[in-house]
């Protein structure tokens, strides 16, 4: 009985409550970037945003969620229960575990597993389906319309995600998200004699895939200027017009907890992780965890930025970009780059 | 016995069990949630013998894209589901024979070292322990050092068989209009706009 309790109770208890910590930190973080995004968005149309709960409105967010979770939940009657109801709890379950292989900073990682990156890859890719169902199951034209266009721009745009991601596996020899952190540590500014620093990171020597990553992980993650698949103008709220209360909550911590793990993932593959910025004393000193919320903050700025002032694209632009510019673009770069690492030497 | 056994069998019996729904239910739209089901626990159980490679590839090309475009064309059908399943019993006996048959041969691929020891003898590459080297790595070495040239014709075969899709689809409507992007971008204003005096009362 005693090799039971050490061998699986005592594991699993400290499994549980690493995530459940997680969990909690990640939804405190979600809850203050999505009053970021409309605080950015506000200040950019000189307006002021949520200002009233608490203190700036810093409680907004759970006012809202407060609003959500007391309202009545209401389900259309020819809407298809099960799958209706199951669509926003598989959002935000699969947006949620892919957080699981993310380091946060040298070795605090729930699941430090060796394929950590293409994970984070299928958990994405399986995403879109949340947003099917929830189309399909509405039963309703314009849900099922978005959910449609959401579908072929998710999937289109995996792939350029997925050859970006290539080259920088091709520089790190790695899947594991750790090792491709630690192999920032030296770069192109050690190389030259400096320090290690910012220039090692590896969103210079790759800088069109990082532009290319970044604008990816727009599409990916339905923000604007690529909301095609709520463009409100066309189909209402796209895939969410049907719900509302908890499931619609869900969907949209589902959306948001994506766009956190891109911002993450952007960190990760092209700022260095948790690595500080100039290694020097005093910058190592601050806790790498400070370091990546800080870059993956500043990631969520820029989207934040993007949706202020870029306007929405057109779908079959969308179309366009990502087939006709992005994918042969990042394929060239995944040859470019594999023939440069070959002779020089590094690989 | 132990946790892994626990997860095998929950695995396997949910992977079962979602294959039987996914003959057996009445939307066809169920059928492919089913089918992505029994994807994700084979994906599983792959994860549980060590190929977490492979496990990974399957929940991104088959989940991920696969399966999409089955949901995709599913949903767009309109077809009637009665009418569907009104013989499906007089095709029993030939699913039963290829299942029949696919039971045989994975039988012989698996316990292939009973029937002929020879055979277990002559594996052409020994694997690397996992200890040692990981998995992406060894089917790395395996498709792009030792096989390659298989590998490119793999890949040549796949292009021949895109280009023949493409040809097959590909129509040339005569009455229709193209975005030019590179057109469109290249206008100036001397080539765009024509600035006209207006006189009054003349028109123009």
């Amino acid at each position: 009985m005693d090799g039971f309790f050490s061998t699986y109770v005592w594991p699993a208890a400290i499994m549980i409550g690493q995530t459940l910590l997680l969990l909690v930190a990640l939804l405190i973080f979600i809850a203050y970037i999505l009053l970021a995004d409309r605080k950015i968005w506000a200040a950019v149309q000189l307006r002021r945003g949520p200002n009233v709960v608490g203190p700036f409105g810093l409680f907004q967010s759970f006012a809202d969620l407060l609003k959500f979770v007391v309202k009545e939940p209401v389900i259309p009657a020819s809407a298809n229960k099960v799958l209706f109801l199951l669509a926003p709890l598989v959002t935000v379950t699969l947006a949620l575990a892919a957080w699981a292989v993310v380091p946060l900073n040298e070795n605090w990682v729930i699941a430090n597993i060796n394929v950590g990156i293409l994970y984070v890859l299928a958990i994405s890719s399986l995403e879109v389906y949340g947003i099917i169902m929830g189309g399909w199951a509405s039963n309703s034209k314009y849900p099922f319309l978005s959910a449609l266009r959401s579908a072929a721009q998710m999937v289109s745009y995996e792939v350029s995600i997925g050859f970006v991601i290539v080259t920088v596996l091709l520089c790190v020899g790695s899947l594991n998200l750790t090792d491709i952190v630690n192999s920032q540590r030296d770069g192109l500014g050690t190389m030259i004699g400096l320090p290690g620093s910012f220039l090692d990171w590896y969103w210079l020597p790759l800088f069109p895939m990082f532009i290319v990553f970044f604008i990816s992980a727009l599409a990916e993650t339905n923000r604007p200027p690529f909301d095609l698949v709520e463009a409100e103008s066309e189909l209402v709220a796209g895939f969410m017009v049907e719900y509302g209360s908890t499931p619609y909550m869900m969907f949209m911590l589902g959306e948001y907890a994506a766009i956190c793990l891109m911002c993450a993932l952007t960190t990760i593959l092209f700022l260095g992780g948790w690595l500080p910025p100039v290694d020097v004393w005093f910058l190592n000193w601050v806790p790498g965890i400070i370091w990546f919320v800080l870059k993956a903050t500043l990631v969520f700025f820029m989207i934040a930025m993007v949706k202020a002032f870029v306007p929405r694209y057109r779908y079959d632009q969308l179309m366009r970009l990502g087939w006709k510019v992005f994918l042969p673009l990042s394929l060239v770069m995944v040859f470019l780059v594999a023939v440069t690492l070959k002779l020089g030497g590094w690989a | 016995m132990g946790l892994q056994t626990l997860f095998f069998y929950l695995f396997a019996f949910i992977a079962v069990a979602s294959a039987f729904m996914v003959v057996s239910a009445r939307n066809p739209v169920y059928s492919v949630l089913f089918l992505i089901l029994t994807f994700f626990n084979a994906a599983g159980l792959f994860l549980l013998t060590g190929a977490e490679f492979l496990a990974m590839i399957l929940l991104v090309v088959y989940i991920g894209a696969v399966a999409v475009l089955f949901l995709f064309v599913v949903m767009m059908l309109d077809v009637d589901f009665a009418q569907m399943r009104a013989g499906v019993l007089e095709y029993a006996p030939i699913g039963a024979l290829v299942g029949l048959i696919l039971a045989a041969e994975l039988i012989i691929v698996v316990a292939g070292s009973v029937f002929s020891p020879e055979i277990a003898k002559t594996v052409p590459m020994p694997i690397p322990a996992l200890s040692q080297r990981t998995n992406t790595a060894a089917l790395g070495d395996v498709i792009y050092t030792h096989y390659i040239y298989f590998f490119q014709i793999a890949g040549l075969v796949l292009f021949v068989a895109m280009i023949g899709a493409i040809v097959l689809t590909l129509r040339h409507r005569p009455n229709i209009k193209r975005q030019n992007i590179s057109q469109q971008v290249g206008r100036t204003p001397e080539t765009a706009v024509q600035v006209v005096k207006v006189r009054p009362g003349q028109g123009l």
